[in-house]
């Protein structure tokens, strides 16, 4: 017998008697001011959140805090119009400074912002990239991650992540550092 | 601080016994006080996080729940699972025990190489935190292949850099102090001597691992879950290691054992509230990345490990600790994993949940560790799926004890202490002379030779027993 039929017939032998899924629906009742909460849980979290009006806006921020020489990729045309980087070598993206993209949406109780890969460009973009912008719609931010599943739904990705802030570590002596492996900064810019 | 030359030294029970290695870790006081209040404020940052949250005892009921059926159910939800990874493009491998894991991974870097590894340092495995290659002790393993293992995780790193095992499960180095990194650094990564900042330690190794990360072909994550509903798989952490490795790798490699299975994905949103904010007080940690397709071009392998888990399923008394989302909570809260330090554990995982874990490993090496507790029950208390931890550390003990792995000189000391309580008139009799040796002649209680001496004044003798004063008094 494989290893596969030897471990699932053990299991089949070994687990309890079936006991009853329980029911999520009562979960999740927080209410929030949606705005407020995600910009308050994702500062708290290292994050710097924007209310912008519109795009231009965003192009001047980004003028105005970062270098003129850096190398700036996104997914929006609004701020560049090559896309050849998110068919390239995943590798070829290691000297991107800044990426800016759009999320799908946001969770309020914790400052998580929803991407799958189109969103990304390429699935390494939001983590290899020194410094990391999204934008959000602010009508798109949902209170709890029950919420954010019933959401989602069952909408086919090949990769998503519920990405909350920037990269950090504490692994030394509990002292809170940004910028472990993954984007140095984040600012999310609601719209 | 217990170190050790390689990981597998230190996760030997040969070299002593949990009360043997937490008196060696004892003997630097302030060390072990340092330790016990960082991890005492990683548990009231947990608190604070979970008092936020209005429904937050119904979220544990209802994890608890969902892991119960997954119990259940386990055969049918590992059948869907596969079928769905499957269709996703993932390969599926099942390993009976810890070499089986291994050699599946072996097979798979031989394959990718086609039979003919490089001897170069290039052909090497980036790895994101995984419990369970710990617990297979894989490092080691692909090491004597010739394939360096780089673990990406901070803590993680500066562990294996030290050559040791993590001594917590998600803060691996929490028994290392700032000034002994910035020297470990200096010697492995060339950082200015003295120097322990921890912003500048952490620019150190993001350079030094983005470095690894471009450059390794094989990425292996472990998995915090599995969706049988779906075939894709949840990895969280808040560096983004798994992610730069897996997303820039050729083949990416995921382990896990069976019970990280969840039925639904609905149900991701019970377990990614509780995880971090059980684990670190935060609401979420930074990535939780949703694995269900390999990118263009590239492999996923998915290794289901069982190592002695359908056993544990079958124990009605333990199989509970199946549930654990290894968020370690019940390590934090812990008074006696607090100041002994995961070391004294000997086991990859440590702690409470890690002393019901080891005994169905292996009964012997670790029939310590169910002792290695007061049973006070704050574990229990923390656990965001209610495992009743402290009952199965008590229930452990009664096994352990009928199945003779308890030595000799405690079932002595209990048998003894039977005769004495269950008899009245020897009790009054010990009692005196107790009372009377202590008075008379301190030195023989006041001694290293008494376990309750150790960290502690024995108190002052009372002039009577209770039932001395009551005789007096009853009138």
């Amino acid at each position: 017998m494989s290893s596969r039929e030897n471990i699932l017939s053990r299991i089949k032998q070994n687990q309890p008697e079936l006991l009853p899924l329980p029911d999520l629906l009562v979960l999740g009742t927080e209410q929030y001011d949606l705005v407020q909460k995600f910009t308050e849980i994702l500062e708290g979290i290292g994050g710097k959140v924007l209310q912008v009006s519109d795009y231009e806006e965003i192009k001047k921020y980004i003028i105005a805090n970062y270098p003129v020489n850096a190398r700036v990729i996104s997914t929006l045309t609004e701020f560049s119009e090559n896309k050849d980087w998110q068919t390239a070598d995943p590798h070829s993206l290691k000297d991107a400074d800044f990426l800016i993209i759009k999320g799908q949406f946001a969770v309020a109780e914790n400052g998580a912002i929803w991407l799958t890969e189109s969103e990304m460009g390429q699935r390494v973009a939001p983590f290899i990239t020194q410094y990391l912008a999204i934008v959000i719609d602010k009508s798109t931010i949902l209170p709890t991650m029950h919420q954010a599943y019933g959401q989602i739904g069952m909408a086919d990705y090949g990769f998503g992540v519920f990405l909350a802030g920037p990269s950090k570590t504490a692994d030394i002596e509990q002292s809170l550092v940004l910028g472990a492996h993954g984007a140095r900064g984040l600012v999310v810019f609601l719209v | 601080m217990l170190k050790s030359s390689s990981s597998l030294t230190a996760h030997n029970s040969q070299l002593g016994t949990h009360s043997e290695r937490a008196e060696i870790f004892n003997k630097d006081f302030d060390r072990t006080t340092w330790h016990d209040e960082t991890l005492y404020f990683v548990r009231q940052k947990r608190d604070k996080a979970a008092f936020q949250i209005n429904d937050w005892e119904l979220l544990r009921e209802t994890a608890s729940q969902i892991k119960n059926n997954v119990l259940s159910n386990m055969h049918d939800y590992l059948v869907q699972f596969e079928e769905n990874a499957i269709k996703n493009n993932i390969k599926v491998h099942w390993a009976a025990d810890a070499k089986e894991h291994n050699a599946i991974v072996y097979g798979i870097i031989s394959e990718y190489y086609k039979g003919d590894i490089p001897a170069d340092t290039f052909k090497g495995m980036v790895k994101s935190k995984s419990m369970l290659t710990e617990e297979c002790h894989m490092n080691e393993f692909l090491a004597e292949k010739g394939i360096e293992v780089i673990d990406t995780d901070l803590g993680e790193r500066i562990v294996q850099l030290a050559e040791e095992p993590p001594s917590h499960i998600v803060m691996p180095c929490i028994h290392w102090k700032k000034e002994e990194i910035g020297e470990l650094f200096h010697k492995h990564l060339g950082t200015e001597k003295g120097n322990k900042d921890p912003q500048y330690l952490t620019e150190a190794a993001r350079q030094h691992l983005r470095d690894k990360f471009l450059t390794r072909p094989i990425a292996l994550t472990g998995v915090n879950f599995a969706v049988a509903e779906t075939g894709e798989f949840v990895v969280c952490t808040n560096e983004g290691n798994a992610d730069m490795g897996a997303h820039l790798a050729d083949v990416h490699i995921a382990s896990m054992g069976f019970e990280k299975i969840i039925p639904q994905k609905k149900h991701l949103g019970v377990f990614l509230r509780l995880l971090a904010r059980s684990a670190t007080g935060q609401p979420i940690t930074t990535y939780s990345s949703h694995f269900k397709k390999p990118r263009e071009g590239q492999q996923m392998h998915i290794v289901i490990v069982d190592n002695g888990r359908s056993t544990q399923l079958g124990r009605e008394d333990f199989r509970n600790s199946l549930k654990c989302i290894r968020c370690a909570a019940c390590f934090n809260t812990c008074p006696v994993y607090r100041r002994s330090g995961g070391h004294s554990y000997h086991n990859a995982v440590a702690g409470p949940i890690g002393s019901i874990l080891a005994p169905n490993l292996d009964m012997r090496a670790n029939a310590d560790l169910p002792f290695a507790s007061t049973l006070c029950g704050s574990c229990t208390n923390v656990c965001p799926v209610k495992i009743d931890i402290h009952l199965q550390l008590y229930k452990w003990r009664q096994v352990l004890v009928q199945e003779g792995y308890t030595p000799a000189s405690k079932t002595l000391a209990m048998k003894g202490m039977s005769t004495v309580l269950s008899n009245p008139s020897i009790f009054k009799f010990s009692g005196k002379v107790g009372r009377m040796l202590m008075d008379k002649l301190p030195f023989l209680v006041n001694n290293s030779m008494n376990p309750w001496y150790k960290q502690r004044e024995m108190p002052e003798p009372p002039e009577e027993s209770f039932r001395e004063w009551y005789k007096k008094n009853r009138k």
